[in-house]
């Protein structure tokens, strides 16, 4: 069956939506979004274990745990995971589970879509991750230069691997794309204008925008790429004429937005979270709203500041340097507001707050030191040294992670129904701190006194080895930090204390129905009168804890997860060359595609 | 068999018509970087056949000719849909399927005419550019044809009526987007070379 009724009796519905299966068919908002979670959770520690062995390496001078082709991979896989399959769909995970419910709907605009995304990422991420199992990683950094990555220089599986994942998860993220776009400006709650959504809804908006329009420009290059490999085209091959930065300029027109992609969201998180703890609403929301759009438009020329080694030349220099110093504009405006929002509040220091000051502060050192690359002289003497590598984990382990955390102990009582263990919270997130500032901090000096980055070992001459044993001790309390919230977590599905509906008291509607939501997630559809409907009065339409009539709830499906599985078939069968498997591969995805579109289902 | 159930939208658009605007916005970007890397690596083949020396501009003519009166039939078959007219409907999609697979016929054609002239994908720069960009614009054709014999399909089962007409809007509005890339792959390739 397609699609089902709940009834008046949870636990009737609840006994028929448990089991593998029902979450294998599953297209309930909630659900996908817990799967994203847990997914991304787990290719989040594999990264962070390749982090590890990467500080392992480098903790003496000369040393030989792995040798430079392991460390190749291993760098470029920690990058890959880290952005594609950690960072973006933990994203994931709470534009899933929260923006349906911050803007009164019952589901998203085509749940199996949604399903669909869900699997594809997870394929993707299992296909590029399978290539360790041939010890043959990507090994051409995670940007995959060209011509790096070209048949002559990397005859091996590793660039296939990586150029065949990279298309799948795109798939992904574009799905993804349209289905939030549709569902934010589409299903609102009555009374839920655009300028009265949350923050956060706002920022997942404009991510998705940049998504939709980021994506088929990495898509195109990695096609060029795959041409080149499979097909012996021209794209990439400089004795036929090519030109090695059409590769750089379409990678960095999809990478700098893709910077966006990953901090957006957790700007819209934060913007959440400060408010609920400081006791008062966030400072000119408006200008925070209107300064994420700004980001995602102006972060469409600023992409050659990637390129200023490459010799550009000095017009490119000066006016790519000019629109990224601007950049810093909108940026530094969000973090005057969320600062100025904790001004005069009557500020609580539960976990997520903290996380959220955490945030604040470490992404206030990660956007000076990207200002510093804004300048082509600078830049140059900082290109491919650790310096570098400090920026990126400042903005994006300081900054994304940082924030991400402050949404799970934010939203954990919400999805869960119960409350992480703030203590608990808090030693996580001091350790965390303590970790990421004695790691990536060190790279700052270590960058700038010359030690480049993406060389798995250096001389004792270079005086860096203090300097790199500490990077590395801090990397491991940073990894440890973890295994607090992991041991947190266990400790709170038995002993956590209940949540109830609004355990925060903070404003928004998601804070109206029960900790975990019911399936249905609103009893009536909500009529929204104010951007805080909770801390306004009247603010909300009543709703009631049980349905007044029979609610409609989509059931579930099996043709999603098909489809995606034709896809993987189509990259196996591509990475064996065996042409026969991706015809089939493209058949039964065929297949799959018109058994989804004529089978009965209501949203 | 389910009914169309009348959801209420935030805008009065309805939701899969977004999102396949969006779906085309999406699509603008995939073709603009395959145009744009055309136009960036034109006249810079170092050896093989190059564009004034094998573009058949007459006969493109009329393949693009064929793919501009596809439109029209499209346009003619929606309004037929929507007025539950069966048999005009069954003409319209039939015709502009088979004028879509007319295209591609036509690029069929040419394809292996320029491999027979020592174009290949392989051979130069151009051979790259030219076959990846149009070749990806072919794949595009082909979906489409299936997509209308698709909803031929369904006019012979009897499941086209009226209030399916929004099924085959947004057919169109693909079919169109096609066309109309077309267009500007017609003007930028053949129509102005660079010498």
């Amino acid at each position: 069956m397609a699609t089902s009724v709940a009834a008046h009796v949870p636990a009737a519905a609840a006994a028929r939506r448990s089991g593998i299966w029902s979450w294998i068919t599953t297209t309930d908002h909630k659900r996908i979004g817990i799967l994203y979670g847990v997914t991304a959770f787990m290719f989040f520690l594999l990264g962070g274990l390749e982090a590890l062995i990467i500080r392992a390496q480098l903790a003496s001078p000369n040393n030989t745990l792995v040798d430079a082709d392991t460390y190749n991979q291993l760098f470029t896989m920690h990058g890959t995971t880290m952005i594609f399959l950690a960072v973006m769909p933990l994203s994931a995970a709470f534009f899933n589970y929260i923006i349906p419910l911050q803007i009164g709907a019952r589901d998203v605009a085509f749940p199996r879509l949604n399903a669909f995304s869900y699997w594809v990422f997870l394929f993707g991420g299992l296909f590029i991750n399978a290539s360790f199992l041939f010890g043959a990683a990507p090994d051409g950094g995670w940007f995959g230069y060209a011509n790096l990555t070209s048949k002559a220089y990397s005859p091996g599986l590793n660039i296939d691997f990586w150029v065949l994942g990279l298309q799948i998860l795109g798939i992904a993220s574009l799905a993804a794309g349209f289905n939030f776009v549709v569902t934010i400006i589409n299903m609102r709650a009555p009374g839920m204008k655009l300028m009265r959504m949350p923050v956060f809804t706002w920022m997942a908006l404009v991510t998705q925008f940049i998504v939709i329009t980021a994506f088929p420009v990495i898509t195109i290059a990695l096609v060029f790429l795959m041409f080149d490999r499979f097909f012996g085209t021209n794209f990439y091959n400089v004795t036929a004429g090519g030109d090695l930065l059409l590769w750089q300029h379409l990678f960095w027109l999809f990478g700098h937005p893709e910077v966006y992609i990953l901090i957006l969201p957790t700007m819209g998180m934060v913007s959440e979270v400060l408010p609920t703890f400081s006791r008062k609403p966030l400072f000119g929301y408006a200008v925070v709203v209107y300064s994420g759009v700004l980001i995602a438009i102006m972060g469409w020329g600023v992409w050659s500041h990637h390129m200023f080694a490459t010799g550009l030349g000095p017009i490119a220099d000066s006016v790519f340097g000019a629109t990224t110093m601007l950049i810093a504009i909108p940026t530094g405006v969000k973090i005057f507001n969320w600062i100025a929002t904790m001004w005069g509040g009557r500020i609580q220091l539960k976990a997520p707050m903290l996380f959220a000051i955490g945030f604040i502060a470490m992404f206030i050192i990660g956007g000076l030191s990207g200002v510093m690359h804004s300048s082509p002289p600078s830049d140059l003497q900082q290109t491919d040294t650790y310096f570098v590598v400090a920026h990126i984990h400042y903005v994006l382990v300081g900054g994304a992670i940082m924030g991400i955390f402050a949404a799970i102990y934010y939203w954990w009582p919400k999805v869960f129904g119960r409350m992480l263990h703030d203590g608990m919270g808090k030693a996580h997130w001091g350790f965390m701190l303590l970790g990421m500032n004695l790691s990536f901090f060190p790279m700052h000096f270590i960058g700038l006194l010359g030690m480049p980055r993406r060389i798995y070992r250096y001389d004792t001459a270079l005086g860096l080895d203090t300097l790199n044993l500490v990077a590395s001790i801090g990397a491991f309390i940073l990894g440890a930090s973890f295994l607090i919230f992991i041991f947190n977590v266990f400790w709170t599905r038995k002993r956590g204390q209940l949540a109830g509906k609004n355990p925060w008291n903070a404003a928004t509607l998601e804070w109206a129905i029960s900790s975990p939501p019911p399936v249905y997630n609103f009893s009536v559809l909500p009529t929204v009168s104010s951007r805080l409907p909770l801390w306004t009065e009247h603010g909300v339409s009543e709703i009631p804890d049980v349905p007044p009539e029979p609610v409609h709830v989509p059931g579930g499906t099996i043709w999603p997860i098909l489809t995606a599985a034709g896809i993987l078939a189509i990259a196996g069968g591509a990475i064996m060359h065996t042409l026969w498997i991706v015809l089939a591969g493209a058949l039964f995805m065929v297949f799959s595609i018109y058994r989804w579109a004529f089978e009965p289902f209501e949203v | 068999m389910t009914h169309a159930v009348a959801h209420d939208t935030s805008t009065g658009l309805d939701n899969r018509k977004m999102a396949f605007w969006l779906f085309i916005g999406s699509e603008c970007l995939l073709f603009g970087s395959l145009i744009a890397t055309y136009l960036v690596y034109e006249g810079r083949s170092i050896s093989g056949p190059t564009t004034h020396e094998i573009l058949n501009i007459p006969l493109t003519s009329i393949s693009t000719f064929d793919l501009l009166m596809s439109s029209l039939a499209m346009v003619l078959a929606l309004a037929a849909v929507a007025r539950g007219d069966k048999l005009w409907s069954r003409v319209w999609l039939a015709t502009t399927a088979l004028l879509g697979s007319m295209f591609l016929g036509f690029q069929a054609y040419e394809f292996t005419h320029f491999v027979r002239e020592g174009l290949t994908l392989q051979v130069n720069l151009f051979g790259s550019t030219f076959f990846v960009l149009t070749g990806f614009h072919g794949g595009h054709v082909f979906v489409g044809v299936m997509w209308l014999l698709t909803l031929l399909f369904r006019s012979f089962q009897g499941k086209l009526g009226p209030d399916k007409a929004l099924n085959v809007e947004i057919a169109g509005l693909y079919w169109h987007f096609v066309d109309v890339v077309w267009i500007v792959i017609f003007t930028v390739v053949y129509l102005i070379q660079r010498q």
